[in-house]
């Protein structure tokens, strides 16, 4: 008979632990999959985890592990501020889109505006439209008590269409011959979110991820707010008492991750992905609550698993090109990451006893 | 017809576009009632619809196509019970996990499948009935899940109410420490509600890709699980409201369908999104209508069971 026994408090080496257990079985569980799918299990594992890093096509991928982990980061961080507060926002997907739209809503509307003022603008202009999307459920949770999930997720939908909406309509290329999709924002110099480093992939989305980490890891872990908001996470009850006022912190919560989401959309949209379109969103939104669970809802963690998860989707690539595998495959890697990740935690909460019933 | 629609088809238009929601909302009602969020409502539709649709592809039979869809989401729904009730991880995170992982397991399963046809799931066969005008084409015209969908309603009903199973079923959503202490098990009695939660959101998945569309295509649930989970909200947690809410969804996206074949000038996009904006006003009017009193949910509800504390 194996028992479990509730620890006093979580156990921190555990906690750091089973990350690194998750991604083990994840691999063993995956290459039963690969195999299953009659793909060598130990080639796709090698395609996923190593070819993009150290494989002989490795200069080319390198580039492209900032390129994905950047808007992973900025997402996830901002979520796992709110995951702390049980404040649980799963619309950052309709956020980013949001987001994109508005930046890419002002330059397309200055068009050919030439000043260094427009790509600062669109930055403001996404986190704005991050900000607003998030919002609506916060300010709906504060004034009605409406489940801020529901919302959160029903919102990505109505993002999604009217980013169709825009892609086929008023943001559509006038010079386009009738071809869905905006204007390339690559071409368009005073818009355009460059790659800051030949090479590395590094545009200004990799710096603004960097700034969300350390921003975050000050607030959660040097500052009253922080410590307010974890509290409020763990003992409801207590934090009222200590003076914590749900509304803001709910205000707070939503609009920080909404903004950091939008951000991530608009430098996603001015750089790597260049134009709006009907499918530019790639469902990062969705992947960075995994980065945030993954990460421990600890910055440092995000920033670790969001490269690791970045590393999964320029794996997935590597194995669709060399090994054929389907692109889905990755998504449920991915998915089952997550599982083994909750799975494991008993171990963090609870002491395992073989034998009798204490 | 009222503005080039055609009240009659909206109507029976509605129920078969209400069906999928509706089976997914009752499953989950249940489950909510023995008090576990499960969160995963879209993964467990979309992984019946495929599975569904794939069985009934290759043996060419539709009533083995619905059980594979209501087995499929079972498989997902046991899997969230194991890992929520035996190893406690928090419901919310593990729910978002079983919708992520059953979007990707789904797409993964269902690239061989895209651009079939499904074998036609059979009418129920009324004879004279489903010649009345009107109430006939609405109420007699249907395929036999419709129906099964209306009865599953009314046994849950019946369930939750009169049965002693249910009254457990309910003792262990309000209060589980109570529950265990009187002796029931917990745990067996949660993944019992989850299965069958599971059960019925794999079943509407599979009606979404068998009937409702009918063919397979890459997230082709499209939110409808969240939208179960709401209307189960809606509902405060009542079987006959879960059809209100079903049908009052299904009507809006009739609608919606109907006003973009009769070629208004609304853009589609915009068309498509009243489904979801209707289902967020919808919870901000219940919101508000409940404010004063009780909107009940199961005093469980989320909150991890362990004997020991």
């Amino acid at each position: 008979m194996i028992t479990l026994i509730k620890r006093p408090a979580p156990s921190a080496r555990w906690a750091w632990a089973t990350p690194l257990l998750a991604v083990l079985a994840t691999m063993i569980a995956g290459g039963l999959l690969f195999a299953a799918l009659g793909t060598d299990p130990f080639e796709a594992i090698r395609a996923i985890f190593w070819d993009p890093i150290l494989g002989p096509n490795a200069s080319y991928f390198r580039g492209q592990l900032l390129v994905k982990a950047a808007p992973l980061i900025l997402i996830a961080s901002g979520l796992a501020v709110g995951f702390r507060a049980g404040i649980w926002n799963i619309g950052a997907e309709g956020q980013y889109i949001v987001g994109a739209l508005s930046g890419a809503w002002l330059a397309l509307h200055l068009y050919p505006a030439e000043t260094v003022w427009l790509f600062p603008a669109m930055v403001v202009m996404g986190a704005l439209g991050g900000l607003v999307w998030g919002l609506i459920p916060a300010l709906l949770k504060v004034a009605f008590g409406v489940n801020e999930i529901l919302v959160s997720l029903m919102l990505v939908y109505v993002a999604e269409n009217l980013l169709a909406y825009m892609a086929f309509g008023p943001l559509k290329n006038p010079d386009g011959f009738g071809m869905p999709g905006s204007r390339n924002l690559q071409q368009y110099p005073s818009a355009h979110n460059p790659e800051l480093l030949a090479g590395t992939g590094a545009h200004w989305g990799v710096v603004a991820a960097l700034i969300a980490v350390i921003f975050t890891y000050i607030l959660m872990h040097r500052h009253i707010a922080g410590f307010r908001i974890r509290v409020a996470g763990e003992a409801p009850r207590a934090a009222r008492f200590a003076g914590v006022e749900p509304k803001r912190l709910v205000i707070f919560c939503l609009g920080l991750s909404g903004a950091f989401a939008g951000m991530a959309g608009l430098f996603e949209v001015a750089g790597p992905s260049g134009q709006v379109t009907d499918s530019f969103n790639a469902g990062y939104g969705f992947t960075a609550i995994i980065v945030a669970f993954l990460g421990r809802l600890h910055p440092v963690g995000v920033l670790l698993a969001g490269l690791l998860m970045a590393l999964t989707y320029i794996g997935g690539d590597v194995a669709q090109l060399m090994l054929q595998l389907p692109p889905a495959a990755i998504q449920v890697f991915q998915g089952m990451l997550l599982f083994f990740l909750l799975g494991f935690d008993v171990l963090t909460n609870y002491r395992i006893r073989f034998g009798r019933r204490a | 017809m009222i503005g080039g629609i055609d009240i009659t088809t909206l109507i029976a238009m509605l129920m078969v576009a209400s069906t999928p929601v509706l089976l997914a909302a009752t499953g989950e009602l249940v489950a909510e009632r023995a008090g576990v969020l499960n969160l995963g409502v879209e993964g467990m539709m979309i992984l019946g619809a495929v599975g569904g649709f794939a069985v009934a592809v290759s043996t060419q039979n539709a009533y083995l196509g619905f059980l594979a869809g209501a087995v499929c989401g079972m498989v997902l729904a046991l899997l969230f019970a194991t890992l929520t009730q035996i190893f406690l991880s928090n419901q919310v995170a593990t729910g978002l996990a079983l919708t992520l992982f059953g979007l990707g397991l789904s797409a993964l399963l269902g690239k061989s499948y895209e651009g079939m046809r499904p074998p036609a799931t059979p009418r129920l066969d009324f004879g004279p009935l489903s010649d009345i005008p009107v109430l006939g084409r609405i109420l007699f015209s249907h395929d036999w899940v419709v129906y099964l969908s209306l009865v599953l309603v009314a046994l849950v009903w019946g369930f939750l109410r009169f049965t002693r199973a249910g009254l457990i079923l309910r003792a262990v959503g309000e209060n589980h420490h109570a529950a265990h202490a009187l002796g029931y098990r917990v745990i067996l009695v949660r993944f019992a509600a989850l299965g069958f939660g599971g059960a019925c959101a794999g079943l509407g998945g599979a009606y979404l890709s068998l009937v409702r569309v009918p063919q397979w295509t890459e997230g082709m649930t499209a939110g409808a699980g969240w939208i179960a989970l709401a209307i189960v909200v809606f509902a405060s947690w009542r079987p006959e409201r879960v059809l209100i809410g079903a049908y009052l969804f299904g009507g809006i996206t009739a609608l919606q369908l109907q006003l973009q074949a009769a070629g208004y000038a609304i853009p589609v996009h915009l068309l498509s999104m009243a489904p979801y904006i209707v289902t967020i006003v919808a919870l901000v009017l219940l919101s508000i209508a409940h404010r004063h009193g009780a909107q009940a949910g199961p005093a469980s509800l989320g909150k991890p069971f362990h004997a020991s504390s």
